[in-house]
């Protein structure tokens, strides 16, 4: 307990910094991938090739990805992002597209019928009926992010897997209990207020 | 429903040339070759089987289906001239699955229309409110419910509202009431009838019921195969079917049988004042509709129901009419 006790303001940074880290990764992520989730649902054939790509950076082993990026952009907080958004990219992607395509037909027949562009389709009838799932996308996105991000403090990149890896390297069991317990804890609160969002917007559309 | 309100929306003519569809991918014409004639202001049924090309045909004229031939014109312009969006604002739409957008309020889908072309946020307010007195739902009660919050004879009314948000001149209706039972479709039936008598909008409507088909429409075209079978008034197709394929329509719906059992004493409209002059149609209070039917196919525009010398009341095709909805709910 020395360790939490004697550096409370360390451990806010660390978790600061975690956050931060997650949620910038997060926003350029839902960034990249909202156009890439329209393209792959509007175009079978390219979609399916976006897919295919996707899922190939989505199975390299989440430390390696680090690795590989490190000859591209060197070590620190930028690679790390660059990292988690490419790691993110499946899930989020694969959600907007699943969601878009799930709209039912009479929604976008009436959109249509009513007089609006593609694009006002998408904004204003595709896209928002799309939401529960898109919202179930990000929410796997960010707990994805968060325990991904422990690993960037390997590159130099802070948050706090910089508490777990100097409590390995160093014999203190409670600092990298304590960097461990607390992305745990962002995790399940991650995941919750994502849950409470996709439910409203579900019920919302009419769904269960 | 003033007399200015009544000229903004005066009805367009459509004008459908030799119109020819087929999908990609199919063998055969989902449409082959069919004109016909709208004029302004006219309520003109579509009635055939599942697959006979219906839905296809209406949705030639607000081009959400391209035909490979022949052309399409609404109030004398080629609709494949311009943007289809603005051609769409222009021409209300209502289909069998309503398609009211679950994440707006009743309000914001009635607005849809008048808010893509950019009309004032209190005219829109207006207008939804006078829409929703139209379809007969209380405003206050029914402007910020969501479509999970009505049931299906409402969702349709605020279907029909939203088609008519932005005044069109032209009301394509595909099934708009299939989904509904007997009792809610015969209001909404009489709903559709009262709009079309207040705003003049031409209307073209799609079903493969024949009892809906002949209580509502000014004309009926029969199609089959893609093709127009018989396109001719209600009163024509009833009693001198063209084909026997109309016929078979009709008998399979059962609606020449049960004229034969219907009387012209419970179908008449009562009441004697103005007695038929020498010669005039009449027919005993026993009599079959059927053979009311009869006379009128003569010519006659009313026909005297007559016992003991007695005028009892008459009976017209809007009387027909109603005795065979009644006899269908
Ligand atoms: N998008 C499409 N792609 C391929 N074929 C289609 C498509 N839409 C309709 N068809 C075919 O075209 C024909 C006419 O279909 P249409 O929907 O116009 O019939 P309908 O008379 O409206 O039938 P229903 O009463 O069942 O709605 C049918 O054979 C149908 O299978
Ligand atoms: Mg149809």
């Amino acid at each position: 307990m020395n360790y939490v006790l004697r550096h409370p303001g360390d451990i806010a940074w660390r978790t600061l910094e975690h956050v931060e880290l997650v949620a910038i990764a997060l926003v350029i992520a839902c960034a990249i991938a909202l156009p890439l989730g329209v393209l792959v649902a509007r175009k079978r054939r390219i979609g399916d090739a976006i897919l295919a790509a996707l899922n190939i950076v989505y199975t390299i082993p989440s430390l390696a990805i680090f690795a590989l990026l490190i000859p591209l952009f060197g070590i620190g907080t930028f690679t790390a992002i660059v990292a988690l958004v490419a790691y993110s990219q499946m899930i989020l992607v694969r959600n907007v597209a699943v969601g878009l395509r799930g709209v039912p037909f009479a929604l976008t027949d009436a959109a249509r019928g009513l007089g609006m562009s593609a694009w006002q389709s998408l904004w204003r009838v595709e896209l928002p009926q799309a939401l529960p799932v898109i919202l179930g996308g990000v929410r796997l996105a960010t707990i994805t992010l968060i325990a991904l991000a422990t690993l960037a403090s390997w590159i130099n990149a802070g948050g706090l897997g910089t508490l777990i890896l100097y409590g390995l390297q160093h014999d203190d069991p409670i600092r990298a209990l304590a960097g461990s317990v607390i992305a745990a804890l962002l995790a399940i609160a991650a995941n919750t207020g994502f849950h409470v969002l996709e439910r409203r917007t579900a019920i919302e559309r009419g769904g269960h | 429903m003033t007399a200015t309100q009544r000229n903004d929306t005066l009805g367009a003519s459509v004008g459908i040339r030799d119109v020819a569809v087929r999908y990609p991918g199919t063998t055969h014409d989902a449409v082959a070759g069919v004109s016909l004639d709208v004029p302004a202001g006219a309520l003109v049924v579509l009635l055939g089987p599942s697959g006979c090309g219906k839905s296809t045909l209406l949705r030639t004229i607000n081009r959400l289906v391209v035909p490979q031939r022949g052309s399409v014109e609404v109030d004398g312009r080629d609709v494949a001239e311009g943007a289809p969006e603005a051609l769409r604002r222009g021409i209300g739409y209502v289909i069998q699955a309503v398609g009211l957008f679950p994440h707006l309020s009743v309000a914001q889908n009635i607005a849809v229309v008048p808010e893509l072309l950019g009309w004032e946020t209190a005219a829109i307010v207006a207008r939804v409110d006078e829409l929703l007195g139209l379809v007969r739902l209380d405003p206050e009660r029914y402007r910020e419910r969501f479509p999970r919050e009505l049931s299906g004879g409402e969702q349709q009314r605020v279907g029909v509202a939203r088609a008519l948000a932005a005044r069109p001149r032209v009301l394509l209706m595909d099934e708009p009431f299939g989904a509904v039972d007997a009792i809610v479709r015969q209001a909404l039936q009489d709903e559709t009838l009262r709009i079309h008598q207040a705003l003049g909008t031409t209307i073209l409507f799609v079903t493969h019921d024949v009892d809906e088909a002949l209580r509502i429409a000014d004309r009926i075209v029969v199609m089959k195969d893609g093709r127009i079978e018989q396109d001719d008034t209600p009163l024509h197709v009833l009693a001198k079917p063209a084909t026997p394929y109309v016929a078979a329509l009709l008998d399979a719906h059962d609606t020449v049988r049960r004229l034969q059992l219907l009387h012209a004493r419970d179908a008449m409209l009562p009441g004697g004042a103005d007695s038929p002059g020498p010669g005039a149609s009449s027919v005993a209070p026993d009599e079959s509709l059927r053979s009311v039917l009869a006379h009128l196919l003569d010519g006659a525009e009313r026909v005297a129901v007559i016992e003991d010398g007695c005028t009892l009341g008459s009976i017209s095709f809007a009387e027909i009419r109603r005795a065979i909805a009644a006899s269908a709910a």
